[in-house]
């Protein structure tokens, strides 16, 4: 009897396969249309607006002091710093001064957010790539800055802590001593991530030399944050424009040239370092005085254009705000991290296996509610 | 750059250009037509090289539509704001800045999604968030009894 055989080879056919929108390394509901050829990627479309909910639509009937509570709801994983650009730019329109002791707790809020950020980024990503323990370690720690958050502003991830002029509520007593505990457990742990992933061996065959990224390019798509500075381009809000406390630390911002997925990857391990060194120099010289200053009901902002940048776990938020002069904005506009840097991802990932645009992919650390606001 | 150097500096390279002093940046106005010439001058000069696109906004100014640029150097870091005025609203239109600034290319998705203008030279214009069935949502003449509440 003759033996039927496949002999349809895909090796040099071209080929679509769709990833997502439910797939788990897409982080999300974000699409990616893939074409191959074999297993070389050809090209990559992204798909996005399955949770596109309007927020800059909503801002222009809502107040000021209400746009914070969306704001949270883009990027998550940053909740603390997108509220934080909305006051900023509220407080530079209206020319408030802000107090010191507010500037301090803002920008200790925001590191411990960029370090639970990282911390979620290294545990997922370490499962991405098939390391389930990462997870487990990751999320481990993560539950000790939520635990922070939940005493002191009431929300553990959906935090809406800042409000225009200052803070919700004064610290609870406990803060600073938690935030010490946290730091020092931290500090005893985290050799545990390098143990785990840094060193293994499979990690680093699929990570380095993986998804290249120039600082040309880097700069020419306008990629900020660990992803842009693991090309070496220099994009540090906290340290070019500083805002609340960043003036009075001293901290490195932390810079490689590669431009791969592993060095995406170290940028982040080296930030949480960082995030540490800076809350170790605010936390005990947290000084006494208000922590808000009187602000009136009804916020209007003069007639004018305004704009803020901060720099949040993933990259510049920028927020530009448009002002008639009436109670709602005019225009609001939110430069979110994450949608510049999905851009360039056909471009980072052409050319690589289609196991590579999983890593590829994961090394941004994209939040899909910020790219689709 | 200070702002006052920027004014001048920029005042010589775009002569026929709106340069005024905003609260915080240099705000310059130019005819959409020559958008694109613009933008190649400032960020291939020496002195401002602006060669940072950070962000893309589209405007409706209520009459004119717009399109909003906030560009910044990474070698002297300042930054300063380019704007557009376009009147026609009924078939709105602008040069594409992909060319210059590839990182432009989901902005101008995104404008052209929710406001509608078209950007000629684009590589692939098409709706980003939303599918055909819907209006341009951030027009301020946009109507929709069925989702939005209006008091």
């Amino acid at each position: 009897m003759e033996e039927k055989t496949n002999t349809v080879s895909l090796e040099n056919q071209e080929y679509v396969i769709n990833m997502g929108p439910q797939h788990p390394s897409t982080h999300g509901v974000l699409r990616l249309v893939c074409s191959l050829k074999g297993e070389i990627v050809q090209n990559v479309q992204p798909h996005i607006g399955y949770i596109h909910r309007g927020i800059e639509k909503m801002c222009e009937s809502l107040t000021y002091q209400q746009i914070i509570h969306l704001t949270d709801r883009m990027d998550y994983l940053s909740a603390h710093i997108n509220n934080e650009a909305v006051c900023l730019t509220v407080e530079k329109a209206l020319e408030a001064d802000v107090p010191e002791r507010v500037k301090y707790i803002r920008t200790i809020l925001s590191e411990l957010t960029r370090i639970q950020s990282h911390q979620l980024f290294w545990a997922t990503f370490g499962m991405d790539l098939g390391g389930l323990t990462c997870f487990f370690y990751g999320l481990r720690d993560r539950e000790m800055v939520l635990d922070i958050f939940e005493e002191t502003c009431g929300g553990r991830m959906i935090v809406s802590y800042n409000t225009p002029g200052g803070l919700m509520n004064d610290i609870h007593p406990n803060f600073q001593k938690r935030v010490k505990d946290f730091i020092k457990y931290f500090r005893g742990v985290i050799h545990e991530y390098d143990d785990l992933l840094t060193g293994n061996v499979i990690f680093r065959e699929r990570s380095m030399g993986i998804g290249v990224v120039t600082k040309e390019q880097a700069v020419a798509w306008g990629m900020t944050g660990p992803t842009g500075r693991a090309s070496g381009f220099s994009c540090d809000i906290r340290k070019h424009y500083p805002y609340s406390a960043y003036d009075k630390v001293t901290f490195n911002e932390v810079l490689h040239t590669e431009g791969d997925v592993y060095h995406r990857y170290m940028v982040r391990m080296e930030e949480m370092r960082e995030s540490m060194n800076i809350i170790e120099q605010l936390i005990d010289n947290i000084p006494e005085g208000p922590y808000t200053v009187k602000m009136k009901p009804v916020i209007k902002l003069p007639e004018g254009e305004y704009f803020q940048s901060v720099e949040t776990a993933r990259g510049e938020l920028g927020v530009y705000i448009v002002s008639d002069g009436n109670k709602n904005p005019f225009r609001v506009k939110f430069r979110s991290p994450n949608f510049v840097n999905l851009a360039p991802l056909n471009m980072m990932s052409k050319g690589y296996k289609i196991a590579d645009l999983v890593a590829i992919g994961g090394s941004l650390d994209l939040i899909i509610p910020d790219i689709d606001r | 750059m200070e702002n006052t150097q920027l004014t001048a500096a920029i005042a010589a390279l775009v002569p026929d250009a709106e340069v005024k002093h905003g609260r915080q940046f240099v705000e310059v106005t130019v005819k959409s037509e020559k958008i694109l010439a613009v933008m190649e001058t400032l960020k291939e000069t020496k002195d401002t090289s602006f060669d940072l696109l950070v962000s893309l906004t589209g405007m409706d100014w209520g009459t004119d539509l717009g399109v909003v640029y906030h560009l910044r150097s990474t070698v002297f870091n300042h930054m300063i704001v380019v704007k557009i005025m376009i009147p026609d609203r009924e078939n709105p239109s602008a040069d594409s800045l992909c060319q210059v600034y590839p990182g432009a290319e989901f902005h101008e998705r995104e404008v052209y999604d929710l406001l509608g203008i078209r950007f000629n030279g684009h590589p692939d214009l098409r709706r980003l968030f939303l599918d055909s069935s819907w209006g341009y949502p951030l027009r301020k003449d946009y109507k929709d009894d069925v989702n939005i509440v209006s008091k």
